[in-house]
């Protein structure tokens, strides 16, 4: 006559037991408010970084399953000069504010745009990449000023720099906004916008692979600059990034990244001086 | 004429074939796998968790305790309104930025989906339960049952052909949600389908459509035995109620 509340019993140990194991887990934050430092860092043995896995050349994931790119590349020289192991956090545009914030990662390396609003909630070292909006259309249609897409629908990558130019500059272009890289160039190939804004140095590797489509806007605003961020107040391994983006720099690691990860991608009109910063 | 329409469809079939052979390149089609198994492994344990705490729920609804039926109401309708999507961004990322509580994406994704599925099971079970007539529930209390045994042996049996349909159609919901998990840094097949999509886009240009082809067949293949289980399940209990 008891097997239903036996039932129940299990049920609910079943529901205590998850909830403890949920709180288990939380012991594993070691960083406090601040983030990680980077003793503790080198203690734990691993550096977790945020980056993008639809994103070539930038950030993506190799048919072997390996992660490849020129942000990769930088993580992965960061993590052998620290002497550490990386543990890749795979996030969307608008997860990179938040995973910084919430501490699930110690640096974003995923084409992060500098800007004034993202500086007040958290940190950029030094940048390693220059970078403008630009618009791609097709060459049927093309796109070759701004004033040109009022009344018309562009597509951009919610939580990108493209999204909040033209929401500030350009009120009038309709924005359809996309949740993935893969989503937007989807939509903008099947025509259901006139046009797709984003990184102009992104743009220039997709017009390449698509031939019926050209970078009519090169340059939208002012350009800017593309670097590690960390999380809101740990000086001590953003003092580190900044040392070690000087020392690399120095050392001619991003021309020869550039060489290895980006130009094959980019059309031969692309120099490496209009992409990485010296 | 054929001329000029054959060359056409020979290199539109070729193309075809070469978007679909990137499903088998490198290790693409174990990782697809293993992004199932993402899937359907955090659906599964947030069912396991929500049915049955979902079931105590329902079953406490149908006590006559006005206090506990406004709590598990305002429960139920919490988590029927709020977006899946904002509950995972809330646990995942405010939670730890507020309270500097850290909590695995995986974790987070099966209590989520695990509260989520409990709500809406109350829901089904207490449905089902009322639906049961009074002279059925009068009968069991002529004999003596007390009110855990009426639910046994009165109200669960004739109630539950009731409660598979919509247990099974929300378990189906579930398995298609986990492609929200990107958002919590969880990678499932859908992600690994773009990654897959993004990474060959300039040797396989049409490799979204295979891709994300693929991925519907393996979705079927998941949720089709459900819907058959379902229909097993329910002719089961029609005839044991009948026969």
């Amino acid at each position: 006559m008891f097997t239903i509340k036996k039932a129940f019993a299990a049920a609910l140990a079943v529901v205590t037991l998850a909830s403890i194991a949920a709180c288990g887990s939380s012991s594993s934050s070691q960083g406090g408010q601040q983030g990680d430092s980077v003793a503790q860092i080198k203690k734990s043995g691993t550096i977790r970084i945020a980056t993008f896995g639809d994103l070539p050349p930038y950030g993506y994931v190799k048919n072997d399953g390996t992660r490849a790119g020129y942000d990769i590349a930088l993580g992965t020289q960061m993590a052998k000069d620290l002497g550490v192991k990386i543990q890749w956090v795979q996030v969307n545009a608008d997860g990179r504010v938040d995973s910084l914030k919430s501490n699930k990662v110690d640096m974003v390396l995923a084409n992060f745009t500098v800007t004034d609003e993202r500086k007040q909630v958290i940190d950029f070292a030094s940048p390693y990449m220059k970078v403008s909006v630009g618009v791609v259309s097709p060459k049927k249609a093309t796109i070759t000023s701004a004033a040109q897409l009022n009344g018309k629908s562009l597509a951009v990558n919610k939580g990108t720099t493209a999204e909040a130019f033209f929401t500030e500059k350009y009120p009038d272009v309709q924005l359809q906004k996309f949740d993935s890289k893969t989503q937007q160039f989807q939509a903008f190939k099947d025509g259901r916008v006139a046009a797709l804004a984003d990184d102009n140095t992104y743009l220039y590797a997709w017009a390449k692979d698509n031939p019926t489509f050209t970078v009519g806007i090169k340059q939208l605003g002012d350009e800017s600059t593309i670097a590690p961020a960390i999380r809101k107040g740990n000086t001590d391994l953003l003092k580190w990034t900044n040392d070690e983006i000087k020392k690399l720099t120095a050392d001619g690691f991003f021309v020869k990244a550039y060489e290895s990860e980006l130009a094959p991608s980019f059309t031969s009109d692309i120099k490496p001086d209009d992409v990485i910063i010296k | 004429m054929v001329h000029s329409v054959l060359p056409e469809a020979m290199s539109l079939a070729s193309t075809a074939q070469a978007g679909f052979t990137v499903i088998f390149t490198g290790d693409n089609f174990t990782r697809l796998l293993v992004g199932l198994w993402t899937s359907i492994s955090i659906a599964g344990l947030a069912l396991i968790i929500g049915i049955p705490l979902g079931v105590i729920l329902g079953a406490l609804r149908t006590l006559p305790n006005p206090v506990l039926r406004v709590v598990l109401r305002i429960y139920l309708e919490c988590f029927r309104i709020l977006p899946t999507l904002v509950v995972l961004f809330l646990a995942y990322y405010i939670l730890p930025a507020e309270f500097n509580v850290q909590v695995s994406g995986p974790t987070v994704a099966v209590v989520a989906f695990g509260l989520w599925v409990s709500a809406e099971i109350s829901d089904i079970v207490r449905g089902a339960l009322v639906s049961v007539s009074d002279h059925q529930v009068d009968a069991g209390k002529a004999l003596g049952m007390s009110g855990l045994q009426l639910l046994r042996y009165v109200r669960l049996p004739q109630s539950i052909n009731l409660m598979i349909p919509a247990t099974i159609n929300l378990a189906t919901r579930v398995i298609k949600t986990t492609s929200l998990l990107l958002l919590i840094s969880v990678i499932d097949v859908v992600t690994v389908g773009q990654q897959i999509m993004e990474s060959n886009r300039m040797s396989h240009p049409d490799a979204a459509f295979w891709v994300y082809g693929f991925i519907f067949l393996l979705y079927f293949i998941v949720c089709w035995p459900l819907s058959k289980l379902a229909q097993m399940l329910e002719h089961r209990a029609k005839e044991r109620n009948n026969g």
